[in-house]
């Protein structure tokens, strides 16, 4: 190839840079603690945090400049600086949240702002992958950070397990996915989307390789986002992670799988979506149902969420299935307004845990009411958005999804998915009456170590999104769909 | 038989039977060193292919560092004779066994239904350093920028785990180190 063909445009991997770029500053500050004379160590996660900030407006900017860059194994477009903003909104917001809570976990916080970051400009670089080898590359490196961070507290059993089994699960994943793109490759001959989705157009693939590929695909992928059956890893993982490390897991894995899903069968394989639509949907039922029933049983509240976001990951789900521009818009405003009540959830808990425990039992928010009439407000605020009661934002998320997939041909799911939510309500609102009618028991109260400004800060921006979202969701969808037009392979 | 043939029947014989002398091997380091002049072997033949990249890379990566990694896992847990468990013995080297020549059946059958055909220049010339080079730095370039950052995680997660917590964080430590 001359040199001069060469697409070198960086504007795809803007973001990922100024992340790659904050991770070295948090590196180098982390070195002068070595020495003893200057202690930067509090600085960290400040210098974090600014990097996380300059990178979305630099995601916010490159909104309107769609453009494909090398050899097209990435593009920028709408898409994918509303992934990134969904990633660094939950990046930012676990950095606050760990500011007070990692120090007690492991002394090594140099480390762990720069694996966040790191993680981060995996997860982003995903979303804006068009191409099975850089889609792979972006995949292992979010999900190495996250096996590692997973196991960071290494004198807990249970965090050693979570790690251990993340791990492992997520080894034979990966595998599959490696397993599956190396069959589309021999059925179509290339690993870029666009080209991948020309051999299917002239019919020059072969089907039956590439349905297993697309199979192979998908389980990858349904292990990521924990769809059932590939979830089982899910409650284990969530609970013995620092409370921190779950909740960035829980937005942000999530935001960037589903982002190279969509990616992958709108932009790879968009004639063969009379097959995998259906297929999707199907998934999408038993990842909800499943998700919602489980989550009916569960006392510790990290396995809550866990089961909890099984569960919206099926209403996510749903939004893909449809295929249409209005399910991925609707599945993307699911996963912003997520990312914030999510996080608001995730703080609550952290507030709750006692010292070296990192979980909370249910029975810890009885009656918190009548002690912390705030927290219970702000914890009811995330519980009626996560169920989707309006006005919040997470009401809309269902709303755009559930309109989506019905005007979309797929009424049953849309049933379905209402039938789910329904089930939902029940626990989360068990949450709300358990904080303002049960009676507080001694189990009942907020660890004051855990209490700190960032927190307070965290949960405050997070209760504010929820509730702007939720009743103002133009703020969003003005933002990311001004330039709606990469959707020219989808219908 | 002309030179080359003679060639890669000698070292193809070193290859298989270094291979053989890892599995039978009853001591662990033998085994160890059975594999690396089986890698060594396997990038000689690379080299008479024409694809020297992946020789040297075979050298550097397999022999040099995947060998030296057994080793070291050797030194660790010890490396005295491996006992003989009566249930290992029983059925694994055949179930083993079975799955090899299912194999290396498959490979013949795939190789003897392909006609020969004359080596393309332009193809032969895929492995060598200079077309791999400029592949990877120019079309390739967001991958191998990529994986570098792969790579950096792995280090950074090395340091966070594996790192002896110091009890350090103490004034009068962080004056001594």
């Amino acid at each position: 190839m001359n040199s001069a063909d060469l697409q070198l445009n960086l504007h795809p991997v803007l973001p990922e840079l100024l992340m790659v770029a904050a991770t070295a500053a948090v590196m180098i500050l982390d070195m002068f603690n070595r020495k003893g004379r200057t202690p930067t160590k509090a600085a960290l996660p400040w210098v974090a945090l600014v990097g996380v900030l300059v990178t979305a407006a630099a995601s916010i900017w490159l909104i309107g400049q769609p453009v494909s860059s090398f050899q097209g194994m990435a593009i920028n477009d709408t898409r994918a600086q509303a992934l990134n903003l969904v990633v660094l909104a939950g990046a930012a917001l676990t950095i606050l949240l760990s500011i007070r809570y990692i120090p007690n976990v492991n002394r090594q916080t140099g480390e762990y702002y720069a694996l966040i970051l790191l993680v981060s400009a995996g997860m982003m670089a995903m979303g804006s992958a068009t191409d099975l080898m850089a889609l792979f590359l972006a995949l292992e490196t979010f999900s190495l950070g996250l096996y590692i961070l997973a196991g960071l507290n290494r004198t807990d059993l249970r965090s050693n397990e979570a790690a251990m089994k993340y791990f492992l699960l997520g080894a034979f994943a990966s595998a599959f996915f490696v397993y599956g793109a190396a069959y589309i490759y021999g059925a179509t001959g290339s690993t870029r989307f666009d080209l991948i989705a020309n051999a299917l157009f002239d019919g020059k693939a072969d089907p039956s390789l590439l349905a297993i590929g697309v199979t192979l695909l998908i389980a990858g992928f349904g292990f990521k986002v924990s769809l059932v059956p590939f979830h089982m890893w899910t409650p284990d993982v969530y609970q013995g992670s620092p409370t921190p490390v779950t909740a960035f897991m829980s937005v942000g894995t999530k935001a960037a799988a589903f982002a190279a899903f969509y990616r992958l069968f709108a932009f790879a394989l968009p004639s063969e979506q009379a097959t995998w639509g259906p297929v999707l949907g199907a998934l999408a039922i038993l990842t909800m149902t499943l998700g919602n029933l489980a989550a009916l049983r569960q006392s510790s509240l990290k396995r809550l969420l866990a089961y909890s976001s099984i569960a919206h990951a099926g209403y996510i789900l749903v939004g893909l299935a449809t295929a249409t521009s209005a399910g991925i818009d609707g599945a993307l405003f699911y996963l912003i307004s997520y990312a914030f009540m999510n996080m608001g959830a995730f703080a609550v808990i952290i507030l709750l845990e006692r010292q070296g425990e990192m979980d909370a039992l249910g029975n810890r928010l009885n009656g918190l009411a009548q002690r912390h009439p705030q927290v219970a407000m702000l914890m009811s605020i995330f519980m009626f958005s996560l169920a989707g009661v309006p006005p919040f934002a997470g009401f809309f998320g269902k709303f755009f999804v559930f309109a989506a997939a019905v005007s979309g041909g797929y009424s049953w799911l849309a049933a379905v998915a209402m039938l789910n939510s329904a089930i939902g309500a029940y626990y989360y609102l068990r949450i709300v009456v358990n904080m303002y009618f049960a009676e507080p028991t001694e189990e009942t109260r907020i660890e004051p170590q855990q209490a700190s400004i960032p927190l307070a800060f965290a949960l405050g921006i997070s209760a504010v999104f929820t509730v702007a979202l939720g009743v103002l969701p133009s703020l969003w969808t003005n933002l990311v769909q001004s330039g709606a037009l990469n959707l020219v392979a989808m219908r | 038989m002309d030179f080359a043939m003679i060639f890669f029947i000698l070292v193809a014989a070193l290859s298989v039977g270094a291979a053989v002398g890892v599995v039978t091997s009853k001591i662990a380091v033998h085994s160890a060193l059975f594999l690396l002049v089986h890698f060594a072997t396997l990038a000689i033949l690379y080299i008479t292919l024409n694809a020297q990249f992946l020789a040297a890379a075979q050298v550097i990566i397999y022999a040099g560092g995947i060998v030296i990694l057994i080793l070291f896992v050797i030194m660790l847990i010890g490396s005295g004779p491996m006992e003989t468990r009566a249930a290992y013995r029983s059925w694994v080297p055949y179930a083993g066994l079975a799955l090899g020549v299912l194999m290396l059946a498959g490979i013949s059958l795939t190789l003897l239904q392909t006609p020969a055909a004359p080596i393309d220049p332009e193809a032969n010339q895929g492995g060598v350093p200079i077309v791999v080079g400029l592949t990877l730095y120019s079309q390739n370039i967001l991958l191998v920028q990529l994986a570098a950052i792969l790579l950096l995680v792995a280090l950074i997660g090395a340091l966070l785990l594996a790192r002896r917590p110091r009890p350090e964080e103490s004034p009068t430590s962080n004056l001594q180190s």
